[in-house]
């Protein structure tokens, strides 16, 4: 780095900052970037360093091919859904918040009706940047979580659509990373460091939050990670978009525009396989999904008790003392705090938290404040039944019959009361040698991820897709299932 | 409140695993959350109440009596990513202030027990630190001689009482950031308002550990550490151990029974007598005969007795303000097993951990918040190390009556070992304005001093004769009872250890003053205070005047 150079540091920022000020031009952002050198320092450091982790830890291989990707050039309703070709290293990853409200004001907690804060104030410092770190540490990871995935597409729509998440991963990255440029001083900058520097699963390094380090090694772990997994994001985002911090609110709202559509992914991705499934066990006189090469439905079922229960953990403690203190400060609300409810303060009410008893699981009633973590679980759940009400019409409507369910909030987690209880997806406690010994009808066993990696073999072919999965209803922005999504650099030349 | 008892074993323990490879004792925390010493609260996360402390405070006078063969200690956690979040809040919620005074106190002794041991008795300590590690979590680590922490991305080091309690880190932990480990004055500043600590490369810059290092690495530096500290460990080959056996004390609501010591408590007049018995005329004087004689040993079981007894007093017995401390049997026999002691010690480590052992346990007299009187009456023994009560209390009365010749007396140990906190002897400490005296005092050794000599030579408050005896003990027992229960223990506290400070007296002087005054303000305590709402919805409202 340049900059190690004591002596050269009086000089140093405005020389530089001049040369590489077109370079800033090509980030897209409604952040008064072009403007801001204090920004500008920032990135002139952090941005290569993204790059290059980009390269190693993004997706192996495609590189250098055009993808047809949404990239958001603006944050109106025009700008935010931009689609052409583009190579991934030369996405123009941007800076955007939502337009700002006027007049803002804190909507809950003991500052209601405050302006909402510009600027962090010093007394939540630590726990504006604890939130944002722990936020911004889940982006790249996915990333990193899937980078070999592009090896085994079904289809150049299914390729195009995991390009598109990693890359809008990567935007959220640098939303989070903006923030801590821009309000944390040299903390933030170290933590936005930071943020590069862990990586998923690396023993020394570790992401976070434990759903993060695990392998996503095929293609039914990433549409369940997509449909669960980051579905837990919207949720943390849309708290975190009731922020009293104004900038975080801002950009946890233009996030989640983006994150709907991973959402789509892994919903319609698992609905697909589903729906292979059904047609397959009408096709085999034994309903033997396997026989013809497809992913049966209880297999499906154990790959969504492992993603629905590990993403339950990243809500954290069932009843937390921190989750009342940051409601009470303004700084986290709930899922929707201003459209659905009434109460903002809520410092009389209670809710009702699962508990373990001693061979069942009971019942708690604990303040409001401290069962939100609760509260944003629940609204979770809700909508992840929503789902999978979708992925049951669809058997339905095959003639089938079984049904997907989620399993019990008790069942295997790590996290919480219920970490480390021998319960069943059904909500039943057995011994702890039962549990063990079924482990495997319940979760997915290495032969289940075996035959699953066995039917991962990649199409690349325009208008094709894998046996194991039945092709999407339409394509991507009016385009056909057959369009050319990824356009191979070789063909090119 | 259910009576608090004191004695346990490693069979028994509920919270710390202790095993040994080799010269090396694996201390390792284990916390059972639904265990907890009182009804109320869960020991989340590795957080620790005085259940949890009682068991270490156990295992390392354990590693000093029953296993000679240890060079050093590993304390760690046995759960993953959680090294130990401190004492638990919401114990210190439910506590009262007396508690919770008396709960700091009993775990920073215990805290000064662990660093005792490399620095008396050559046994290096080593905290190996693997994930949280929060408040009193950090301050057990900063009792160790050696802090390793795992860094990755998320294991720190943190004091979060100010942000997070609107309290003290007050088992040592200010004073020993800057003290012992000498952190710049305005990092520790830093260190001590980030709730969420200091990580990685900055916590090992900053010296608040001694190494940080990967993961993937963690156990392999661990294992280098251990093997370099067992290599230049000072502590002999070749002892063979003494069993602690327990004591088994009869305890009720007005008594305390043991072999030598017994305590009758006067609830009425806020009184307590304590009575230690002398050593009787058949104490072994080779170390041989002392270790076959092992726990019944007078100078060993007296003084675990005397030990006992103070923490009864403490937890069991709060509204007891005045402890009257009396001794029964032969000065001579006294003395002669003082000259044992002082002969031996060199050659068993059994005598020498004795000694040090009467040292602790004079301490904790020392900084116990009751009256001390010293009443020297016919047929007591204030000789030697047990005229070390007389001289730890706040005042001595001794009976001058030529009917009923009463005695004090000085042995070597007076001069010696039994140092108080300042790291002075209690006569150093007496004498503070006249070193002469000590000196005069050292030509006395063996003397039997009757009460005109004891008198002129400072080593008694008071020589009432027997016709004024009685009503001059009532009318001082009436009379220091009489007065502000809080009032005295500052008083007392600031008398008792005149002279220079040391670390410890920081911990229990400055710091365990500034925290028990926190405790009591409204803004950790108060209805809306930042304690007493920790957990709660509500969020603290501090009354921001400060004083």
């Amino acid at each position: 780095m340049p900059d190690c150079n004591p002596s050269s540091r009086s000089g140093r920022s405005w020389r530089r900052i001049v040369s590489t000020i077109d370079h800033y031009d090509k980030i897209p952002n409604n952040v008064n970037l072009q403007r801001d050198r204090k920004l500008q320092r920032a990135l002139e450091k952090w941005q290569p360093n993204f790059l290059k982790w980009w390269m190693t830890m993004g997706p192996e291989g495609f590189q250098l091919d055009d993808i047809y990707l949404r990239t958001a050039i603006s944050a109106d309703s025009d700008g935010w859904a931009h689609f052409d070709y583009v190579r991934m290293p030369d996405y123009r990853w941007g800076i955007f918040l939502a337009d700002p409200v006027e007049g803002r004001t804190i909507g809950f907690g003991d500052v209601s009706d405050v302006p909402a804060w510009q600027q962090v104030p010093g007394e939540h410092r630590n726990a504006l940047k604890r939130l944002i770190v722990t936020q911004g540490d889940t982006e790249p990871a996915s990333v990193e979580q899937q980078r070999l995935l592009g090896q085994t597409c079904p289809s150049l729509y299914d390729l195009r659509n995991l390009f598109q998440v990693n890359v809008e991963e990567g935007r959220h990255l640098w939303a989070m990373v903006y923030l801590l440029h821009n309000y944390f001083g040299r903390d933030g900058r170290e933590e936005a460091e930071a943020l590069l520097y862990r990586n998923s699963g690396d023993v020394d390094h570790p992401r976070i939050l434990s759903a993060f380090n695990e392998p996503i090694s095929d293609w039914l772990h990433f549409y369940m990670f997509t449909f669960f997994t980051d579905r837990d994001g919207k949720f943390q985002l849309l708290s975190l978009a009731e922020s009293g911090f104004d900038p975080l609110a801002r950009t946890c709202r233009f996030m989640l525009t983006e994150e709907a559509h991973h959402m789509f992914v892994g919903e319609t991705g698992v609905l697909r396989v589903v729906q292979r499934a059904c047609e397959l066990m009408k096709e085999h006189k034994n309903e033997d999904v396997r026989a013809l090469g497809g992913i049966d439905l209880p297999l499906v079922q154990r790959y969504l008790n492992f993603w629905y229960s590990t993403s339950l953990d990243l809500f954290g403690g069932e009843v937390s003392s921190n989750a009342a203190q940051y409601f009470g400060a303004g700084l986290k609300g709930r899922a929707y705090e201003q459209k659905k409810y009434e109460d903002h303060v809520i410092l009389e009410d209670t809710y009702v938290v699962p508990t373990p008893g001693t061979d069942m699981v009971s019942e708690d009633t604990v303040p409001m404040r401290n069962a939100l973590n609760t509260v944003l679980r629940d609204s979770y759940t809700e909508d992840c039944q929503r789902g999978v009400d979708k992925w049951n019409r669809a058997i339905e409507k095959e003639g089938i019959n079984f049904t997907l369910s989620l399993p019990h909030v008790g069942f295997n987690r790590r996290i919480g009361v219920f970490s480390d209880q021998p319960i069943t997806p059904d909500g039943q406690y057995i011994s702890q040698e039962d549990w063990d010994s079924r482990r495997a009808d319940w979760l997915p066993s290495d032969e289940d991820q075996q035959y699953v990696a066995s039917l991962m073999t990649t199409v690349m072919e325009r208008g094709k897709i894998a046996n194991w999965i039945a092709p999407p209803s339409k394509g991507i922005k009016g385009k056909p299932f057959d369009f050319e999504y990824v356009r191979k650099y070789a063909e090119e030349k | 409140m259910e009576r608090i008892l004191f004695e346990t074993d490693p069979d028994r323990y509920k919270h710390w695993k202790l095993e040994f490879d080799g010269a090396t004792a694996i201390l390792q925390m284990d916390v059972q959350e639904d265990q907890p010493l009182h009804d109320g609260y869960v020991l989340k996360l590795n957080s620790y109440d005085l259940g949890v402390d009682i068991e270490l405070a156990d295992a390392i006078q354990r590693l000093r009596f029953e296993h000679p063969e240890v060079k050093t200690l590993l304390v760690r956690s046995a759960k993953d990513r959680i090294f130990c979040s401190g004492a638990n809040i919401f114990m210190l919620g439910l506590s009262n202030h007396g508690f919770k005074v008396n709960f700091c106190k009993y775990t920073n002794e215990t805290r000064l027990y662990l660093e005792d041991l490399v620095e008396e008795i050559g046994v290096h300590t080593v905290c190996a630190v693997n994930g949280v590690c929060a408040g009193g979590g950090y301050e057990l680590a900063l009792a160790c001689e050696k802090i390793l922490l795992v860094d990755d991305g998320n294991a720190a080091v943190s004091l979060p009482e100010t942000p997070l309690l609107a309290v003290l880190p007050g088992t040592g932990g200010l004073t020993r950031v800057v003290d012992k480990r000498k952190v710049r004055r305005d990092l520790a500043d830093v260190f001590s308002t980030v709730a969420e600590g200091i990580r990685g490369a900055r916590a090992a810059k900053w010296n608040l550990v001694d190494g940080v290092y990967p993961r993937s690495q963690f156990e392999d530096r661990v294992s280098d550490q251990l093997q370099r500290l067992n290599e230049s460990s000072s502590r002999n080959d070749g002892n063979d151990p003494i069993r602690l056996e327990p004591l088994g004390g009869t305890y009720t609501d007005t008594t305390i029974e043991h072999r030598f010591v017994r305590v009758e408590i006067q609830p009425e007049e806020r009184t307590a007598t304590l009575v230690l018995q002398g050593p009787g005329s058949d104490e072994p004087t080779d170390a041989a005969g002392m270790r076959a004689k092992s726990q019944d040993l007078w100078a060993f079981r007296a003084f675990r007795e005397l030990d006992d007894a103070l923490l009864h007093l403490r937890f069991n017995h709060p509204t007891v303000g005045l402890l009257l401390l009396k001794t029964e049997g032969d000065p001579e026999a006294v003395l002669r097993v003082d000259a044992a002691l002082v002969a031996e010690r060199d050659k068993d480590f059994f005598v020498r951990e004795i000694v040090l052992y009467m040292r602790r346990v004079l301490q904790r007299l020392d900084i116990t918040a009751r009256s001390l009187f010293a009443i020297l009456e016919p047929g007591s023994c204030f000789h030697g190390s047990l005229l070390e009560l007389a001289l730890a209390s706040d005042r001595s009365y001794m009976l001058d009556d030529p009917d009923n010749v009463v005695t004090v007396g000085l042995s070597e140990l007076n001069f010696d070992v039994l140092k108080t906190h300042q790291g002075l002897t209690r006569l150093e400490t007496r004498f503070y304005g006249e070193p002469n005296q000590v000196e005069e005092l050292r030509g006395r050794i063996g003397e039997a001093l009757e009460p005109e000599d004891a008198d002129e030579l400072g080593l008694v408050t008071f020589i009432p004769d027997d016709i004024d005896w009685e009503d001059e003990i009532r009318i001082a027992v009436e009379e220091r009872v009489s007065l502000s229960p809080d009032a005295l223990t500052g008083m007392e506290a600031n008398l008792r250890l005149p002279g220079p400070e040391t670390m410890a007296t920081k911990i229990f002087g400055r710091l365990s003053a500034w925290q028990n005054w926190i405790f009591t303000r409204p803004n950790s305590t108060g209805e809306s205070g930042a304690l007493t709402l920790y957990g709660k919805p509500a969020r603290a409202e501090f009354d921001w005047r400060r004083t």
